[in-house]
């Protein structure tokens, strides 16, 4: 038996949060002695497979090119997974808006459970995952033959490239999976932006409803920029319609964990907390010397952050 | 049009949950409980639905001990036709629960199912997905946007990327983000009138549903607590401390 890790992608770009779920992979493996194979699974992505086979550890590259992929929509996905799951005894794909639509899927026509963003490999078939936001942990053991599951990457460090690899890239043909004719693909409308992502971002500066509204987040750009940072917010800066969804922190939102994390005008709700309080250095810049963020932040600043801000870029 | 929308009772969202001191679950006794908040989205998604015409007729599912009808009884106070709970005392798990919900789909034949994305207590974020494997229907999770046309249900999602749209044949499944709506708070008026609606009480075994226990939790744990660090005094010192002490910034 092999383990299987599902690559993520968008057809151009290995996005940087499958090295995690391939280390993650590689504690399974570690304890089982099993090869691990990833899936670039989408349409003209060679380019893909082509930056998957330079991570460490893995033992082949799997390419499915098909038009049947291309937006990798969960009903193709999940039925290409299970024709090719026979030879694995784990799948394992990040806990992405991705991985969260089919990997369920692929577990309920296994008839296994879906293990939800493990946070820890404990064993073959017994892994951590946070409960109720984070508030909890939960310690689970799975009795099926398979273990299908989702990573929380920020949990996993990543694992090292390999410029020289030596690892294979093997073209699957899937003829026989059954065509997805239940939903179309209408339109992406992506936020584009030159900053990392949020969640595999060194530092990250977050803004919250100290804000005060959508032009003052500009405020955070200059110092983004110098700390080659990703922009995030809280859900109160999003739910107040100060910048969109996708730069949500939080049990709702992204789950992130920098080095270096850099909470601007937020109060530090449970909610967002959740969503970083694994971050390894933690900054909190707020005029409430009660706000709960600094409870939690490594270094706090009481102070307006409109005076701060201008201050910090700086002194950088 | 019929909706069919599951909803599931979890502690209360206000509530900060301590672990029990045997490390078994957290403590459930004596706790305030209430509506999971994304199946109350759905939910009120469905009404709007029938509000608008769209909809003909909106029926909830709760799966869970004889308490889980108060979480019914609100769904029907909002503004839900009819209830059916699956009793039953055992903890069921993502897959068991799609399995009966699948059983409940056989029998009311919607043409739309709507699901919270995930549940706040377990936040496995399962279920959705797994119905709509199990039924065979197309499905759009994480909605932010649901129009019905032309017998298709057009969705816009939220993905991490920003939004994607996908329309789906009918019948299909839906799970809900937080953006699709704000659910209405039910009248006095509502909330005496849920009372006489038609609330079915069916057993896993009548729907022919083994409970089969697929992943056993064997500890819940605090999570580890952050030490809070030290108040600087001004933007310089902060600056200083981050490129010295810990060392994050060049």
């Amino acid at each position: 038996m092999t383990i299987l890790v599902i690559a993520e992608h968008d057809n151009v770009e290995l996005k940087p949060v499958t090295l995690n779920v391939i280390q993650a992979a590689t504690e399974v493996a570690k304890v089982t002695g099993k090869e691990i194979e990833v899936l670039v699974a989408g349409f003209d992505c060679r380019a893909v497979a082509d930056q998957a086979v330079k991570a460490n550890g893995i033992g082949k590259v799997l390419l499915v090119d098909d038009e049947a992929y291309s937006s990798q929509l969960a009903e193709s996905m999940s039925s290409l997974i299970i024709k090719i799951a026979a030879k694995y005894s784990h799948i394992l794909a990040p806990a992405s808006t991705s991985g969260k639509n089919f990997m369920p899927r692929v577990a309920a026509l296994l008839d296994v459970a879906q293990i939800s963003e493990i946070i820890s490999v404990e064993s073959e078939n017994t892994f951590k995952r946070p409960i109720y936001a984070g508030n909890a942990i939960a310690t689970v053991q799975s009795g099926d033959t398979k273990k299908v599951m989702t990573v929380r990457g920020t949990a996993f460090n990543p694992v090292d490239s390999n410029e020289h690899s030596i690892v294979e890239i093997v073209g699957v043909e899937t003829p026989d999976v059954e065509k997805n004719t239940g939903s179309r693909h209408v339109a992406d409308e992506l936020v584009s932006t030159d900053r990392p992502e949020l969640t595999s971002a060194r530092v990250v500066i977050s803004g919250g409803r100290g804000m005060a509204n959508g032009d003052n987040f500009k405020l955070l750009d200059g110092i983004a920029d110098k700390l080659g940072a990703a922009v995030g917010a809280s859900r109160a800066a999003v739910d107040a319609g100060f910048v969109s969804n996708d730069m949500q922190v939080g049990q709702t939102g992204k789950i992130v964990a920098p080095e270096l994390y850099i909470a601007v005008g937020i109060s530090g709700a449970i909610q967002h907390l959740a969503g970083m309080k694994d971050s390894k250095v933690i900054v909190a810049i707020n005029k409430d010397e009660d706000a709960p963020i600094f409870s939690v932040a490594d270094y706090g600043v009481v102070i307006d952050l409109f005076e701060a801000l201008p201050l910090f870029e700086q002194e950088l | 049009m019929k909706i069919l929308v599951a909803v599931k009772r979890v502690i209360d969202y206000n509530v900060k949950v301590r672990v029990k001191a045997d490390l078994t679950d957290v403590e459930l006794a004596n706790t305030k409980m209430g509506l999971n908040p994304f199946c109350e989205i759905a939910v009120e998604e469905a009404i709007r639905l029938k509000e608008k015409g769209v909809a003909t007729e909106v029926v909830v599912v709760s799966i869970g001990n004889k308490a889980s009808q108060e979480q019914l009884r609100t769904a029907l106070a909002l503004g839900a036709d009819r209830g059916i709970l699956i009793e039953t005392e055992q903890v069921v798990d993502s897959l068991s629960v799609a399995k009966l919900l699948q059983a409940v789909v056989l029998e009311e034949k919607p043409e739309l199912v709507i699901l919270g994305k995930q549940s706040i207590d377990s936040d496995n974020g399962q279920t959705g997905q797994m119905l709509a494997a199990l039924a065979g229907m197309p499905q759009a999770t994480f909605a932010s946007e649901l129009t019905i046309a032309d017998g298709q249900a057009i969705v816009v999602r939220e993905v991490d990327g920003g939004l994607q749209t996908l329309e789906l044949n009918l019948p299909a499944v839906v799970t809900t983000d937080l953006r699709l709506n704000e659910p209405r708070y039910a009248s006095l008026p509502n909330i005496m009138k849920a009372k006489r609606k038609p609330l079915d009480v069916k057993t896993p075994e009548a729907l022919g549903v083994d409970l089969k226990c697929y992943l056993k939790v064997i500890k819940v744990e605090p999570p580890t607590e952050r030490q809070s660090g030290i108040v600087v005094e001004s933007i310089g010192e902060l600056v200083t401390k981050l490129k010295n002490e810990a060392k994050v910034i060049g």
